[in-house]
């Protein structure tokens, strides 16, 4: 199990959370109960599985639905 | 590649916004100046699908996984208008989504600019000694505890750390909030994020990343911040089904009145906007005043707990008081003193008691002398012999017992010293009274004035507990003009006497304490506070941090909470009465259309945004 921290570009609209948040919880192998993600200081945090996850599909979720990733860690 | 195109759409939305506006000028001047119509409609068409392809895209993702977001009501909204070709409407509602979109964005980023200073202190790199001895730049993710590394003026500590060798002088106001640089030798804690001013530091990492002290903060600070109180979270899922119920209802407003307009306009006005946003924008913005100046709140139900405080715990010694007992008068009686002071050095030396430490500190240098036949009487103080003389050290029942002659002179003076609230040393040579000194722990400086502010910001009880005795008590409450005091206890009656306060007169509690003996009743109270400066347990036990201990930062804490409040409930009302006015104009009345709905919509957003601004400025 890891933890995944991403720092996205400034969050703007309550909403994009919304969407985020679901774009996330699609993935199989992400704790879902783990999962935050702050409007405010625009990062996202959650508990994954490494053996059924790979982090680059997530970010690559999260680019696709239009903002942008400034670092992203796990350990 | 269609995700390529989507992305870059939506990366340049600002310069769409831009020619979009642009476009509806010239299609305005095109219709009002020349007559143009055939200008005006493409350019107003151009202007519409220009724009609403950015809105579209979020649309559409957000679909994807299952969300009504607020994009898919102004895409849907737009498009009707397009369906009815009133594309001046389309225009100016795309075009007044997305500009207002960007003032969001620009405003956002002050309200979080406060916070963002915060965590941009956080040091990013660190010179790191590598398998060949050298020191090396790396980024500070690639340091390990263990670690050792070279620290050189102006640059920031990147770890928490102990010094190897050298000395320097460290700012270290980023954690403690003390300007004033501290000196660091051999042996002494360094701390990530506080500056060396000067010297040259090699130290050895012992904590790195998130777990040190700055990390710590950084990490309550921006939980704190998206943290959401129980009214914020009902708002969140109330828009989760106000946004598709809007959706709905616009469906069966068009199936029934087979009117496009009118449903198109219930899109548009029902977004939801100022009211989700309005109340985490008060929020990050109280926090980050907070930050700013010392004081951390951990999260929105502080904010509320905090600002409806009636009862004000407080403990005394380290927290009222400073915490080391000083020696306030001293009288002599008769001849001989120098010797007499000598003696009672040297008997009080052999004591641990805090009143000894504080008469040796009065006393200062001094002959001593061999003590024999030390003697500890209990409740009393101590006898023993020094050269041949009996000399007894305590309070007035020793001197009782020991037949001192207590003269008129000196019982009107140790009745004085009491009626101050001192605790009194005697001392007898063969027995006769030669000392008397009051020792008190003085009051911390400011702290009479910051209680006054306390009670001018309405908490109503401000109440004393101490394991001291009830004397001092009473006389420390006398001088601070507390609501209550109560000595004697200890802490797990301080525990039940919160307990009591709590749950039998449903009072809101905040006790102010050292991190270590009062936990629990820190625990227990709405708020706890605990004074020990930027150190683990305090800022794992508060619900409010103090940097540095600052019992001065208490008025600010509270007016700032209770300023907050306010703003969020400002900010609620202001939501909830655009929606209000907005749907009653939309039946009521002739003028209300599409545009003009997203034009107060808008204004509303930043009306919200601008007066969470406010809090920025809030001082004390």
């Amino acid at each position: 199990m890891k933890t995944a921290t991403i720092q996205l570009e400034a969050l703007a609209c309550p909403s994009c959370v919304q969407k985020i948040e679901g774009a996330i919880k699609s993935f199989d192998g992400v704790e879902k109960d783990t999962l935050k993600i702050m409007f405010n200081s625009s990062k996202v945090k959650f508990d994954y599985d490494d053996g059924k996850l790979a982090l680059e599909d997530v970010e690559k979720a999260i680019t696709g639905l239009g903002y942008e990733i400034k670092k992203s860690q796990s350990k | 590649m269609a995700s390529a195109v989507q992305r870059f759409i939506l990366s340049r939305k600002n310069q769409i916004a831009l020619i979009c506006g642009i476009l509806i000028a010239v299609g305005f001047t095109a219709h009002l100046g020349f007559g143009n119509e055939r200008i005006t409609l493409w350019a107003l068409v151009t202007a519409s699908v220009l724009g609403v392809a950015p809105i579209a895209i979020q649309a559409f993702q957000a679909l994807r996984f299952k969300v009504v977001s607020i994009d898919v009501l102004v895409t849907i909204a737009v498009g009707g208008a397009f369906f009815i070709r009133n594309f001046e409407e389309s225009a100016i509602v795309t075009f007044l989504f997305l500009f207002g979109a960007y003032l969001e964005q620009r405003t956002l980023n002050k309200t979080r600019a406060a916070i963002k200073e915060l965590t941009e202190m956080a040091p990013e790199s660190a010179l790191k000694q590598m398998e060949n001895g050298e020191f090396e730049e790396v980024d500070v993710d690639e340091v390990d505890e263990g670690d050792i590394l070279l620290v050189k003026t102006g640059d920031k500590i990147p770890v928490d750390g102990t010094v190897l060798t050298g000395e320097g002088a460290i700012n270290e106001a980023s954690i403690t909030g003390e300007s004033l640089p501290v000196e660091k030798e051999k042996g002494s804690n360094v701390f990530a994020g506080t500056i060396l001013d000067n010297g040259t530091l090699q130290i050895v990492a012992d904590r790195v990343g998130e777990d040190t002290t700055f990390g710590r903060i950084i990490e309550l600070v921006e939980e704190a911040q998206d943290s959401k109180s129980e009214a914020e979270r009902f708002i969140d899922r109330f828009a989760k089904y106000y946004t598709p119920a809007v959706l709905v209802i616009a469906a069966i407003v068009w199936l029934i009145s087979r009117n496009i307009e009118l449903a198109i306009t219930i899109l548009v006005l029902g977004c939801p906007g100022a009211l989700v946003i309005g109340v985490p924008v008060s929020n990050v913005a109280g926090i980050g005043n907070g930050a700013r100046h010392g004081v951390l709140l951990k999260g929105s139900e502080v904010i509320g707990d905090f600002s409806r405080l009636d009862t004000m715990i407080f403990d005394k010694t380290g927290t009222l008081t400073e915490g080391n007992p000083s020696v306030t008068e001293k009288i002599y009686y008769g001849e001989g003193m120098d010797r007499a002071l000598g003696y009672l050095a040297s008997v009080e030396r052999e004591s641990g008691h805090p009143l000894a430490k504080a008469v040796l500190k009065e006393i200062g240098e001094t002959s001593l002398y061999p003590v024999e036949n030390t003697e500890v009487i209990k409740g009393g103080g101590i006898t023993a012999t020094v050269r041949g003389s009996r000399i007894a050290v305590g309070n007035v029942a020793l001197m009782e017992r020991e037949g001192v002659h207590i003269s008129e002179e000196a019982a009107s003076d140790i009745a004085r010293l009491e009626e101050e609230g001192n605790s009194l040393v005697l001392a007898a040579v063969d027995g006769e009274l030669k000392v008397l000194m009051g020792i008190r722990d003085r009051i911390r400086s400011g702290v009479k004035d910051h209680l006054q502010s306390l009670k001018r910001l309405g908490v109503k009880n401000l109440v004393m507990l101490s394991g001291d005795n009830q004397g001092t008590v009473d006389a420390v409450s006398r001088e601070l003009g507390l609501t209550e005091a109560h000595g004697n206890m200890l802490p797990e009656d301080k525990a039940a006497y919160v307990k009591r306060l709590i749950e039998e007169e449903g009072r809101i509690v905040a006790f102010v304490g050292d991190g270590v003996n009062d936990s629990p009743s820190l625990a227990l109270a709405h708020i706890g506070i605990a004074m020990g400066g930027g150190t683990d347990v305090a800022i794992e036990t508060s619900d409010v941090v103090l940097m540095n201990s600052d019992f001065g930062r208490l008025p600010h804490a509270l007016g700032l909470t209770q300023a907050t409040a306010r703003n969020m409930r400002q900010n609620i009302f202001i939501a909830v009465g655009v929606v209000f006015f907005l749907l009653a104009a939309v039946f009521f009345s002739e003028w209300m259309n599409m545009s003009i709905g997203m034009l107060v919509h808008e204004g509303s957003i930043l009306v919200v945004i601008l007066n969470g601004m406010r809090l920025l400025r809030y001082s004390s």
